[in-house]
């Protein structure tokens, strides 16, 4: 990493740099990216916070079928398909492309030239999936999933993705210095994987649909990567950037990092198939498809040692840190929900989960526990570089915490208690379908509850960002960064 | 890492290992699926080589009409987010004694529909087999408007804008919904509750799921 080694590797009292050189080129680069940054986040909350009524929703419609019942509007599956997508393309997306971008810039220590293009571009992103969940809810979804947005809000998205992605390879070309840190590599292939992922999607699927079960292959081998090779590699990025910055100490071990990559890219692509065990495609591709989620335990084991490593001894101070506290959140998910996945994988246990809640809860382990709690922790530390200011309220990000915290852990305790329950039932021939809808009511009320502790949590998130964004809190940059803990001591946030 | 050509050529490959591993190859195999006989004969010219048999039906039928309207249908409200469409073997999950068909779905059954629907939850049960089941358009329709009508404790979502509820002027209409006596969802008297265009299509298409064909790979076996 360029800027690391600037720093006292000892001590986390430093806010940044001593080199006044690395921190007035740093600054020139966040400046550069500043606006579109901005733009991109309050996107991201925007969306977070429609993706979260849509969820409310579809939570409490699960087991109160007849609430809004009477209009097709809110129909189930599209108000569930409302929320996927608000999420995936519109929170995960545009927080990516702001936290994403801003970490590829500023480790090519490269500004983003001519940023006012990728302005225009994130507006039409934002545009064309406004215009595709209106299109889910007034009843043109497609169907296919993690691909329902209508066919004529697609070549939008398509084409201002372009024009955002392409912002990171010109930052990674005209990048300065010799070395290139693990989190670039990252960046730098999910921002070519993902339009790959989803124009073959696209392309298979919607506009000229493969022959049978082929379009069922591609839907499972984009919808698993768009979490595999989209949002994994851009939340690895951000952790393997900011735990180093934030603790001021090196990645532990260089040679981990060039093992979890490849090992991730080799092996992750292949695993998706695993949706589709038990399915009508040839078993080879379904054997295919278990070795892979089951080699993920390499990338796992070897990203979360490289992790848990570099941290190690100095938890205090990731606790303090709101940055660090949602990132080792994340960071600790990501182990544990791989290797539930990559169990998950195997035929005897899939047998029993597929087709439940508990895979429900799976991908929420997956794409909240993991990817949006390492994000919200790359919210909360570029922010105050972008707008040279603090975060107003510690409390409300402890709030944050907590609410996120305990609602997810609830949500995903709850979904795979009972989806277990509901699969060992469902395999039970002798037991009446309705009994096993009846048995699964509890845990599905349990998440509504989850959904209220998360809503908690992101309003508290929402508040403070406008909060500082509207520059009530300028003043806190006098008193050095928001922490969570009272101390004396400065620290990076 | 100072490679980067490597670099690069690792970030392609890797994808399009699986790409070509996955997609295309099951492309070459899936794609190349024709519709068949139920069961294959020796050939004429070389006993050792099976062919179809002349003359007979080809399996699977391509949906017509009225039921592939009603796959559109299917399609817009969602259904495959609770109901899948395939039945696994026997001895993996208890599809095959749920009666949720009589035999398990290969990629064959699936070759021609335009938009496949295998769906990947359960909320609901599998519709692969549906119309093969001891369940009428009627039961479908009071089924469709308020699950809780023939299904009390369902979690489905019910569907009562596919119906309209009109004034029965004259004689009542044919195929008004048939409410069971003392039901507390049915219409106020003097009115009728019938199904829209939509709704029929979507019972035809209901109707249409069937799998009581036999093929090579997967004969249904009594």
């Amino acid at each position: 990493m360029s800027t690391a080694p600037q720093l006292n590797s000892q001590s986390t009292k430093l806010y940044s740099s001593k080199d006044s050189g690395v921190r007035a080129e740093l600054s020139q680069i966040d400046a550069s990216i500043r606006t579109s940054a901005i733009f991109f986040v309050i996107s991201a909350i925007v969306w977070l916070m429609v993706g979260t009524l849509f969820a409310l929703i579809t939570a409490y419609k699960a087991h109160e079928p007849s609430f809004m019942g009477n209009q097709s509007w809110w129909t189930f599956g599209r108000v569930r398909s409302a929320h996927l997508n608000s999420m995936a393309l519109g929170w995960s997306s545009n927080v990516i492309f702001a936290v994403g971008l801003w970490i590829m810039a500023r480790l090519s220590r490269s500004a983003i030239r001519h940023g006012g293009l990728l302005l225009i571009a994130g507006v039409f992103w934002n545009v064309g999936l406004t215009v595709g969940i209106g299109g889910i809810i007034i009843g043109d979804i497609t169907s296919v999933e993690w691909l329902e947005l209508p066919h004529y809000a697609t070549p939008i998205l398509a084409l201002s993705y372009a024009m955002i992605g392409v912002w990171g390879v010109v930052a990674f070309k005209f990048r300065r210095g010799e070395h290139v840190y693990v989190s670039q590599w990252y960046i730098l292939a999910a921002l070519f994987w993902f339009p790959w992922l989803y124009v073959v999607a696209q392309v298979m699927i919607i506009w000229f649909p493969a022959r049978g079960v082929v379009q069922s292959v591609t839907n499972w081998w984009f919808a698993h990567n768009f979490l595999g090779l989209w949002l994994t590699p851009m939340a690895l990025a951000t952790a393997y950037y900011l735990i180093p910055k934030v603790l001021g100490r090196p990645i532990h071990s260089y040679y981990l990092s060039v093992l979890g990559f490849w090992s991730l890219a080799i092996f992750y692509n292949w695993a998706g198939v695993h949706h589709l065990i038990g399915g009508p495609i040839p078993v080879w591709l379904i054997s295919a498809g278990v070795v892979a989620s089951v080699m993920m335990v390499i990338p796992v084991i070897v990203v979360g040692w490289n992790h848990h490593m570099t941290v190690v001894g100095l938890h205090r101070e990731c606790w303090r840190s709101p940055t660090l506290r949602f990132i080792v959140f994340g960071a600790i998910s990501y182990t544990l929900v791989s290797i539930i996945g990559s169990t998950m994988a195997l035929r005897s246990v899939n047998e029993v989960t597929h087709f439940t809640h508990f895979t429900v809860g799976h991908a929420h382990h997956g794409v909240y526990a993991f990817f949006t709690m390492i994000m919200f922790g790359g919210v909360y530390y570029m922010m105050p570089r972008l707008l040279k200011r603090e975060w107003p309220s510690a409390s409300l990000i402890k709030l944050h915490f907590w609410g996120c915290a305990i609602g997810i852990t609830v949500m995903v305790v709850a979904l795979q208690t009972g989806g277990w329950i509901q699969g060992l039932q469902m395999n039970d021939g002798s037991i009446p379908f309705l009994d096993i809808v009846k048995d699964t009511m509890p845990w599905l009320k349990a998440r509504s509850i989850s959904g209220v502790f998360l809503t908690v949590g992101h309003m508290a998130f929402a508040v403070n960002f406008f909060w500082m964004l509207f520059a009530a809190g300028a003043v806190r940059a006098k008193q050095g960064p928001t922490l969570l803990q009272a101390t004396n001591e400065e620290g990076a946030a | 890492m100072k490679n980067l050509p490597l670099l690069f050529c690792g970030i392609f490959f890797a994808l399009a290992f699986s790409f070509a591993g996955l997609i295309l190859t099951s492309n070459i195999q899936v794609g190349s699926l024709t519709q068949t006989t139920e069961t294959l004969v020796p050939s004429d010219d070389d006993p050792n080589v099976m062919v179809m048999a002349e003359g007979e039906t080809l399996y699977p039928m391509q949906i017509v009409g009225l039921a592939q309207q009603g796959k559109q249908v299917y399609i817009e409200m969602g259904c495959v987010y609770c109901h899948s469409q395939q039945v696994r073997r026997q001895g993996f999950g208890a599809d095959y004694e749920r009666n949720w068909g009589p035999r398990q779905t290969v990629a064959r059954d699936y070759i021609m529909q335009d938009r496949v629907l295998l769906g990947t939850m359960r909320t609901g049960p599998d519709l692969m087999h549906v119309g093969g089941r001891p369940l009428n358009a009627d039961w479908h329709h009071l089924h469709l408007y308020n699950p809780q009508i023939t299904s009390p404790g369902s979690s489905m979502a019910p569907f009562p804008f596919l119906y309209e509820t009109r004034e029965i002027g004259g004689a009542a209409s044919a195929n008004a919904l048939k409410f069971p006596p003392d039901s507390d969802y049915g219409p106020e008297p003097g009115f009728e509750i019938v199904p829209t265009r939509k709704a029929i299509a979507l019972v035809e298409y209901l109707l249409s799921l069937k799998v009581n064909y036999s093929l090579p790979e997967a004969p249904i076996l009594e």
